[in-house]
């Protein structure tokens, strides 16, 4: 009997740490390969995580509401399982090497940033060259190096390569992130992982200021998520703002009067005005490539397909599901996947690839009465639609006073990827089709 | 700034040496030269041509060919409140007056509780170039910042050779003020009128660019323009760094010039072992600025060998325009 630890799995190309929310078995039970020891909360998902071999659960690593970074031990468990690693797996304290022990204090200790910076892949895989520079990049941006492709020689990291990896990164990530629970290496990081990824760096609260009139509240995943990316995104992309004001009078009519008709052909499903323009987003994408992109450091990444991000507001956090090809879907099939997504959101039971891959992003704060407001891009994407309330106002129609319903339109860009005249011609587009709604099924 | 200061004349870089110690011998009587055929002959590079008749044998003092006595009487001089400027003929002949210079000069302020200083000023025509051979020919600034207690100065310019031998001589602590022999007839430059100081310790940056950052001493600096012209029309731009003073060195501009560009090569003519720029590239890489870079720091030297007598191989020993093109082509290029 031999014992091993059970790491915290990366469940996600940007999971960097995970939250324990429940203890399935309990300490001292017996347990098979595959049975379900845990469920654990990653950037947005919840998942469970399973036994990698038959055992004993011998003792908990973590505490329930414990949030432990990738490649952390979150249990420890006895198993007679053959060693199909060939000694990796053998305890640190059979041997007195110092290397050992360092491979073992690599493995087991949570890491700091410094430690977590440069780990090796594998302990006789070389480590690839990097320039400093790029070094320094990728922490910034929270790039994880072992997963960088170094484009200079003998596969030298450079600058470029982080920027593009982190460009390229989440929409890759749709491809290699899994959608049910995750099967655990016997020890270290998750396959394709590839190290313990960085901590993000976060100020320390000062405990000594006001103390007493301040409560601690503890990060969730997703807060953090949250505020690495949008830090992420607000330092690193130059945004600027372009907003149109469409007449929703059309639009409206024709809501209202396509749920009327859904509802007497007896289908079950009701179109929102955000799915109409979710749905007009994605027709215009697909005839304007040009902001169907995103910044690559060295280069410009077009998209082929279009996949539209919808901002979902949770308890404690915000969430993007996508959906994929919404260009090409029937209206009443986006708004019920739209429906089931932010559905399922809410539940907390979205999978990581339904959460990634997104091309372009709507945000609507239309329900709360918002005139209109500016939204922080989502990487990689190069823009993201800010909808307004639609409200009722005086306007000059053929030299008379009429009152209207209008609704402001925000699209912000990442002016590295996109140019002025090509933002400002899509919104011009958006209005048009919106006011003219039929062309948003034509 | 006066209006006689703001006035400039063109000179070559020992006029302007001879400029400096002119002025300053004019200014203050506690000034004199000391040194092998400067008098009669004005200098072996006539650095000191005319003085003498103006100022007579007692201030222009020509010595016997013993460097160790004229660094001892220099040292001598400076304890008891005279402000001697001492030129070796060849900066290599500081070999024979080590003792003076590192034993003495550069010590007795530390060892008598600052009591006394030595406010010395030791002239060292040096480097190749000139066909003069091994033991005329080398570039030994590494020896003198590596001794504690000295200053050492290599100006690159005629404007930077004077302002820079005014600080040096009132300053109240040994400093060795080094000069390139191919400058003395070949730079040629405005230079401003008056006695005006360059305070030691300030880098000059004579150009900006980019893509890199050139950091040259001494002729080396001339030679880093040249070739940033010719980088410039590859479409490369090289910021040039001249330190000027090499003890105390300016780093913080260094490192904020290399940290701007990403990349550093560092150009001296001395041997690369040991050498001045190995303190520099260790500077670079023991602060925040290696996390900058884009390419390990690059360093172009003179070979670890003596200089040859024959020209071509003279040539050949120290970096040329040619291989500071081609070292900035390639850090760019390569990262």
């Amino acid at each position: 009997m031999r014992e091993i630890e059970v790491p915290m799995p990366k469940l996600s190309m940007t999971m960097e740490e995970g939250e324990l929310i429940a203890w399935v078995k309990k300490e001292g039970d017996q347990v098979r390969a595959g049975d379900v020891l845990c469920e654990v909360n990653s950037d947005k998902v919840e998942m469970e995580v399973e036994s990698p071999a038959d055992g004993t659960l011998v003792r908990y690593a973590a505490a329930e509401g414990d949030v432990v970074p990738v490649g952390a031990p979150i249990a420890t468990l006895a198993t007679e399982a053959e060693d199909l690693l060939g000694g990796l797996l053998d305890p640190a304290e059979g041997t007195t090497t110092a290397e050992a022990a360092a491979e073992e204090e690599k493995t087991t200790a949570p890491p700091d940033a410094e430690q977590a910076e440069t780990p090796p892949a594998s302990p006789t895989q070389a480590r690839a060259p990097v320039v400093p520079a790029a070094r320094r990049r990728a922490a910034e941006l929270g790039v994880d190096l072992a997963t960088v492709t170094g484009t200079g020689r003998d596969g030298l990291v450079r600058v470029g390569d982080v920027e593009a990896a982190a460009s390229a990164g989440a929409v890759d990530g749709r491809e290699q992130a899994p959608t049910g629970s995750a099967t655990l290496p016997l020890r270290g990081p998750a396959p394709g992982a590839g190290s313990v990824q960085a901590a993000p760096a976060t100020p320390r609260a000062s405990a000594a200021v006001g103390e007493g009139d301040v409560e601690e509240i503890p990060l969730s995943a997703m807060r953090r998520t949250v505020a690495r990316r949008l830090t992420e995104s607000m330092q690193s992309t130059p945004h600027f703002y372009l907003t149109i004001t469409v007449d929703a009078e059309a639009l409206l009519g024709f809501r209202a009067e396509l749920n009327g008709q859904l509802q007497d052909g007896g289908e079950d499903v009701k179109v929102s005005v955000n799915d109409l323009i979710v749905k007009a987003c994605a027709g215009l994408l697909r005839t304007n490539p040009d902001l169907n992109v995103s910044w690559g450091g060295d280069k410009l990444l077009r998209h082929r397909r279009v996949h539209v991000g919808i901002a979902v507001a949770l308890e404690g956090g915000l969430i993007v599901p996508v959906i994929r090809d919404a260009d090409s879907r029937s209206l009443t099939t986006v708004a019920r996947e739209a429906r089931e997504l932010i559905g399922r959101a809410r539940e907390g039971k979205l999978a990581a690839a339904e959460l990634t891959g997104g091309t372009f992003t709507v945000s609507n704060l239309g329900m709360f009465g918002i005139d209109q407001f500016t939204a922080v891009i989502n990487p990689p994407e190069a823009a993201i639609l800010a909808v307004g309330a639609a409200q009722a106002e005086p306007v000059a129609v053929d030299g008379k006073v009429e009152v209207h319903r209008r609704m402001r339109l925000t699209l912000s860009i990442d002016h590295r990827a996109v140019d002025g005249a090509t933002g400002a011609g899509f919104l011009q587009q958006l209005k048009g089709v919106l006011e003219q709604p039929l062309r948003i099924v034509a | 700034m006066t209006t006689t200061e703001t006035q400039v004349e063109t000179m070559t870089f020992a006029e302007a040496i001879r400029a400096a110690l002119t002025e300053a011998m004019e200014a203050d009587e506690r000034v004199f030269v000391l040194g092998e055929d400067i008098g009669v002959y004005g200098g072996a590079f006539g650095v000191t041509t005319g003085m003498l008749d103006r100022f007579g044998e007692e201030r222009i003092r020509d010595t016997p060919i013993a460097e160790e006595a004229i660094m001892g009487a220099a040292v001598g001089a400076a304890l008891c409140g005279m402000r001697p400027v001492a030129e070796m003929q060849f900066s290599d002949f500081t070999a024979h007056a080590m003792d003076q210079l590192v034993n003495q000069a550069a010590k007795v302020y530390f060892m008598l509780g600052g009591a006394v200083s030595v406010p010395l000023v030791v002239r060292l025509p040096f480097g190749s170039g000139t066909g003069a051979a091994a033991q005329h020919s080398q570039s030994q600034e590494a020896w003198y910042a590596h001794t504690p207690g000295l200053k050492v100065v290599m100006p690159s310019n005629p404007a930077d050779a004077k302002g820079l031998l005014h600080a040096a001589i009132r300053d109240p602590n040994p400093v060795v003020f080094m000069e390139h022999k191919l400058l003395y007839r070949t730079a040629s430059g405005p230079v401003p009128k008056g006695d005006g100081v360059i305070p030691l310790g300030v880098a000059a940056v004579p150009r900006e660019g980019g893509d890199l950052t050139i950091v040259a001493t001494g002729i080396m600096v001339s030679r880093a323009l040249t070739a940033a012209e010719e980088l410039a029309a590859a479409g490369i731009e090289a910021t040039v760094v001249d330190p000027r003073t090499l003890k105390p060195l300016d780093d913080a501009t260094i490192l904020e010039r290399v940290r701007a560009t990403g990349r550093a090569l560092l150009v001296q003519e001395a041997p690369r072992t040991a050498g001045f720029m190995a303190e520099v590239a260790a500077r670079i890489s023991e602060s925040d600025t290696l996390y900058y870079l884009l390419a390990p720091v690059r360093r172009l030297s003179g070979l670890d060998a003596p200089i040859p007598y024959n020209p071509d191989l003279e040539k050949a020993s120290v970096p040329q325009v040619p291989d500071i093109v081609q070292a900035g082509r390639a850090l760019v290029e390569e990262s």
